[in-house]
């Protein structure tokens, strides 16, 4: 599904969301409630400046709109992988986007991320995973890394890899496997619209992703694990 | 005695802190025989998911966490072993670090220290390790909403890189030696997409200029500038104990507006002396071979919003 | 499947020691770097010193036993567990950090 289809079946005409190059922003209605919406498309490689647009849109928000609801639309191929890029300070520029994104949360704006095609690491980790929560389409996939690049990095076997990612819940990038995990709260089928006003309604405020992850069988250790820090002696 | 050496001031041995484990730099840089550890190696807290890939396992995941005292004051701290697993975070390590930061907002210390050197996200345990960083990203931008001090110091051979080198940003405070290194994606990944004319990983003086310590500093991206010497991280990082600063608004504006003019700025450079030079560095012809000591007395980019 | 990992290979043994450690706070020794091990050191209740090694290089079982039980030899220890993550270190170094660990223990 492309990003028009989406905003028409979660909003119908009610919107004026439009793409600039690969960056997604508009606004939106829906049960009355105005959305602020900011994401990607085009399977973008979010660099530095593209992380700056993003994050413009939320300061925007937060300054001319509070209280409004921020809906975050991902589709991803991670971050922009030029020297150029390094150099400015891509890794200043996503915090940058992730700290205005956990701002909006914490000046009561609600956040939802969506990854309606494809999110890899970097262009994701900083917008939809820093999210009040993070939802996607059955289609969806979300991976660390490319496989060549993993291989070499590992040092692991790419045929090795690529079999992990078959079935593997730890690789394997099937949205399914997230929610199992706890790191996507749900999927979304059907009727998107109603979806979107559940997300608005439900998500809770804090982070129950390993709480969730665990009640889910998909991250077994990581909510004991802090918990027990809270209570070592 | 000859009056010649009665007037040398005695050197102090220096000790790398780059060449340190994790373990010695917390020994090293805490006050003495005040570093408490919670989740200790005895309790083999080890990662789940290393066994099946035909890696061993760490006692401690690759992270020692618990507190400790800093010139008197109580912090916390995390130090991450970047032998293990290239300091990568896996579930465990990064439950760990949420827990120390979840704890904080509970003991309230003075401050949150972490001894970052990481590559970021632990592939072995890839969608485990993204959630996690992720969860740390939160933990800490928590901590940091509650009034904690948030420090990083980077001084290890790996860097601190990917998901931690933006987990880095979200601090209050940075500290860097000439030897750390910050940034998102590795040299060997940019060069692996888009050819070694982009980046060659194997020049070491370029990948130091791109993402070393020194740049960083000349362009605000780190806050203080140390010697590859275990003291001078420890000096530093007890003036950093001051520096907790909140996101406000109006701070994240000011920023956007700093970050946009650095875009501007810089134009298309693609080496630090370049970007340096547009963007009004003083002396930036000679900002590569200064010593650190006189680097520090240079004017650079004017203190950045955080 | 086509393209197994490389297992782990664990490796156990138990040489008996006259020289009880007493009781003692773990200690730990060395990194699980390449090329590299930790060892973990623990007070147990039996009159032996146990051995118990985690290793991505597989195959050399025989070495290990020459190297641990060399080890035992020279300090004769009684209640420890020795527990260890190897990532192909060699018999130097295995040894390095089994002598770093025990001089902890003797630290008062």
């Amino acid at each position: 599904m492309n990003w028009s289809e989406l905003a028409t079946a979660l909003f119908g005409a009610d919107h004026d969301i439009r793409a600039d190059g690969s960056l997604l922003h508009g606004t939106a209605t829906l049960a009355r409630q105005s959305i602020a919406v900011v994401g990607t498309t085009d399977h973008a490689s979010i660099g530095y400046a593209l992380a700056l647009r993003q994050a413009e849109v939320v300061l925007a928000t937060m300054a001319h709109h509070p209280g409004r609801a921020v809906l975050l639309l991902i589709d991803t191929q991670g971050q922009q992988l030029r020297r150029h890029d390094e150099l400015l300070g891509i890794n200043r520029a996503m915090a940058h986007l992730g700290c205005c994104i956990d701002l909006a949360r914490r000046r009561g704006h609600r956040v939802i991320g969506l990854v309606y095609d494809q999110a890899l690491s970097g262009g994701f980790i900083t917008s939809g995973l820093i999210a009040d929560g993070c939802y996607a389409l059955p289609q969806a996939e979300i991976r660390v890394m490319r496989l060549p690049a993993m291989a070499r990095v590992t040092k692991l076997p790419e045929a090795l890899l690529a079999e992990l990612s078959q079935a593997n819940p730890v690789f394997a990038p099937g949205v399914d496997n997230y929610v199992a995990m706890g790191g996507v709260r749900s999927l979304w089928r059907g009727d998107l619209a109603a979806a979107l006003r559940q997300a608005l309604a439900d998500t809770p405020t804090d982070d129950t992703r390993a709480v969730d992850g665990a009640q889910r069988g998909g991250r077994r250790l990581a909510a004991d694990v802090a918990q027990a820090v809270m209570d070592a002696a | 005695m000859n009056g010649m050496n009665a007037m040398k001031p005695a050197l102090p041995s220096r000790i790398s802190y780059a060449e340190c484990s994790a373990r010695e730099r917390l020994a090293r840089l805490l006050d003495a025989d005040t570093f408490h550890e919670w989740l200790p190696p005895a309790q083999r807290l080890t990662s789940p998911h290393l066994a099946q890939l035909g890696v061993p396992g760490a006692f401690d995941d690759g992270v020692a966490i618990g507190c400790a005292r800093l010139a008197g004051h109580e912090v916390f701290v995390a130090a991450q072993e970047g032998a293990f697993m290239g300091g990568g975070v896996g579930e465990v390590h990064g439950a760990k670090l949420v827990g120390l930061f979840r704890r904080a907002l509970r003991d309230r210390p003075r401050a949150v220290l972490l001894l970052a050197e990481s590559g970021g996200v632990r592939l072995h345990e890839a969608n485990a390790g993204l959630i996690a960083v992720s969860e740390v990203m939160r933990a800490l931008l928590d901590a940091r909403a509650a009034g904690i001090a948030v420090i990083v110091l980077i001084g290890g051979a790996n860097g601190c890189f990917g998901g931690m080198g933006i987990v880095a940003r979200c601090a209050d405070h940075i500290v860097m030696s000439d030897a750390g290194r910050l940034a998102m994606s590795g040299p060997e990944v940019i060069e692996a997409s888009h050819g070694v004319e982009e980046f060659d990983a194997r020049d070491r003086a370029l990948v130091w200029r791109v993402t070393g310590g020194r740049h960083r500093y000349l362009v605000g991206d780190c806050d203080q500038l140390v010697e590859d010497d275990v003291a001078a991280f420890r000096d530093a990082a007890i003036v950093a104990l001051d520096s907790h600063r909140p996101l406000t608004l109006p701070a994240l504006q000011d920023e956007h507006a700093l970050l946009q003019r650095r875009l501007h700025d810089a134009g298309d450079a693609i080496d630090a002396p370049v970007m340096w030079q547009r963007l009004g560095i003083a002396q930036d012809e000679r900002a590569p071979d200064l010593a650190v000591h006189e680097l520090r007395a240079l004017e650079r980019i004017g203190e950045p919003a955080r | 499947m086509s393209n197994p990992a490389p297992a782990l290979e664990t490796l156990s043994y138990a040489f008996p020691g006259t020289k009880p450690a007493g009781p003692f706070a773990p200690v730990l020794a060395g990194v699980v770097g390449s090329g590299n091990l930790e060892v973990l050191l623990e007070a147990s209740a039996e009159p032996v010193c146990r051995f118990d090694v985690q290793t991505s290089a597989r195959g050399f079982g025989s070495i290990w036993e020459a190297v641990l039980g060399d080890f035992q030899r020279r300090h004769d220890l009684a209640g420890v567990r020795v527990s260890i993550h190897d990532m192909g270190a060699t018999p130097a170094v295995v040894g390095l950090r089994l002598s770093q660990a025990v001089a902890q223990l003797r630290t008062p």
